[in-house]
């Protein structure tokens, strides 16, 4: 049995505080309504239901939790995750699992700009389309689009993966297509299962950084 | 995004970028039939109440189709700093109605300039009443009466201030044009430039808020012939800076963003109404919002819902 926390009669410091300290394992969320930092923090082996939409920030910081949200997720959800999982049942707003160090964010439906925006380590996979910017900065990790992607994907990339299923718009600086070798085939069908998707990873591509960012060239030196 | 092969990374990232940071909340509502007209400034307060951690400042809203506020055929004034005693003494017979900071008076905008050239007109029109002030949007609504006011249409807006003072006449909405409202979160870089550029085409302003520059953009190309969206285009091609706007007319609804898209902004849609607003939490209090269909407008795309 789930305990049960309805946020129309607890306020979220107290949810969170539960979560904290936690006497349970398994967690139920009532009435988010858009509620902000839902579910942060959290350090142990939990496993949080959370029924309704959910505003900012929400599972941020992760560690080690099983996060559901069955609704849409508002701008941040798992900023910053260090491990657990986080899912999205709905859409969610702009950047999405930004600077998350590690973990699998999956979002069931559409991610909006800069979806992983600065990730360390973070999986991400997006089972619709993912906004513009997406994967700017990005340092380490996977983001998996099974839909399209936006204008400028991959912008100033660092060592992050990138597969898309479907159209890019755009590519940003610095990120180009890059060969789909049998070890990428194979962690992309990993990261596919880990997110209980069907799509064969032979219909996506590969994009990474080209590396030409990385040191500072005299002919750019006008553009200072 | 860096063109020139140079890595934004260059400079720390900005929070701003990178978590949409908060600075003033936007909510609207377009009522597509008469059944929630008399609760529609009960369903705009309470939209606001959840979007006053945006901006603390100050608060305004503007509500068309009001009877009292704004009863059909009647020219309306929305003044600032002068008192209903004031109106009725410079304009004998005038109808003044007292909304806190805000005087409406049922009369021709010129008719009352000329009676009281010193008075801040902060909106005039038909069929639309702009009410602001300075102070939390929900003590605001408390002293408005917003909770009784009713109509089809209403916009509203808590500013966090950070291009200008902290006064009644830095609140949005910024009615500048007939029966139009301008709502806008983020801010202008070259506001300065095509203020200048108005002002040599004979637009007045009222104040040094860059926000006005985008009202007076917008009423100028509506003056001079243009459709609200092909001025919001012009408005995207021109203004560089961060914006969600909410603009509205005496039939329109229109919201747009920049390109970069840092600036909230979610739409709801439903047989009964279209909403607009920063964050979710504030469409959540509208009847019907779990069938309604929830989306963010995308960059530079201008959306415009006609009555």
């Amino acid at each position: 049995m789930a305990t049960l926390i309805d946020l129309a009669e607890t306020p979220v410091r107290d949810l969170n505080r539960a979560l904290h300290a936690p006497q349970a394992t398994s967690w139920r969320v009532l009435n988010p309504r858009g509620a902000h930092a839902v579910a942060c923090g959290m350090r142990e082996d939990l496993a949080v239901d959370i029924e309704g939409h959910v505003g900012y920030y929400c599972a941020g910081m992760n560690q080690r939790a099983t996060v559901t949200v069955y609704g849409n997720a508002g701008t941040g959800v798992a900023e910053n995750m260090m491990s657990g999982t986080v899912r999205v049942r709905g859409n969610a707003s702009q950047s999405a699992g930004a600077t998350a160090h590690g973990g699998l964010l999956v979002i069931d439906g559409d991610a909006s700009a800069r979806c992983g925006i600065s990730m360390k380590g973070v999986d991400i996979v997006v089972g619709g389309n993912a906004g513009h910017m997406s994967a700017f900065m990005a340092q380490a990790g996977r983001l998996v689009v099974c839909g399209d992607a936006g204008d400028a994907l991959g912008d100033s990339l660092y060592e992050a993966r990138i597969y898309v299923r479907g159209t890019v718009k755009s590519l940003g600086a610095d990120c180009v297509e890059k060969e789909m070798r049998p070890e990428h085939l194979m962690e992309l069908a990993e990261l596919l299962k880990a997110a209980d998707r069907d799509e064969d990873p032979a219909t996506f591509r590969r994009y990474g950084s080209a590396r030409q960012l990385y040191h500072f060239k005299a002919d750019n030196s006008a553009a200072y | 995004m860096a063109r020139h092969g140079r890595r934004l990374g260059a400079r720390p990232l900005s929070d701003r970028i990178l978590k949409g940071r908060e600075m003033c909340g936007i909510v609207g509502l377009h009522l597509r039939g008469p059944a929630l007209e008399p609760r529609l400034g009960e369903l705009l307060g309470a939209m606001l109440g959840q979007v006053v951690e945006r901006g603390p400042d100050s608060a305004g809203v503007a509500v068309y189709g009001d009877p009292r506020l704004s009863p059909p055929g009647r020219s309306v004034v929305s003044l600032l700093g002068t008192s209903m005693a004031e109106v009725e003494a410079a304009l004998p017979g005038a109808v003044a109605i007292d909304a806190a900071a805000t005087t409406v008076v049922h009369a021709e905008v010129e008719q009352l300039r000329s009676v009281l050239p010193e008075a801040t007109v902060v909106g005039s029109g038909e069929g639309c009443a702009v009410l602001k002030g300075v102070g939390t949007a929900l003590q605001l609504a408390e002293s408005f009466g917003l909770a009784s006011v009713t109509g089809w249409q209403g916009v509203g807006h808590t500013r966090m201030a950070t291009e200008s003072a902290v006064t009644p006449e830095g609140a949005h909405p910024f009615s500048v044009g007939p029966g139009q409202c301008f709502v806008h979160n983020g801010s202008f870089a070259n506001h300065a430039t095509i203020r200048r550029e108005l002002r040599a085409q004979g637009v007045a302003f009222d104040s040094e808020n860059d926000s006005e520059v985008g009202a007076r953009f917008i009423a100028h190309q509506l003056a001079q012939g243009a459709d609200l969206e092909k001025a919001l285009r012009l408005l995207c091609e021109r203004f560089d800076g961060f914006y969600t706007l909410l603009v509205s007319t005496n039939d329109s609804f229109a919201v747009v963003r920049d390109a970069i898209a840092c600036k909230p902004a979610l739409v709801a849609e439903t047989e009964e109404w279209v909403a607009m607003a920063s964050e979710y939490r504030a469409l959540d209090v509208l009847p019907g919002v779990e069938n309604a269909r929830i989306f963010e407008p995308e960059p530079e795309v201008v959306y415009v819902w006609r009555r």
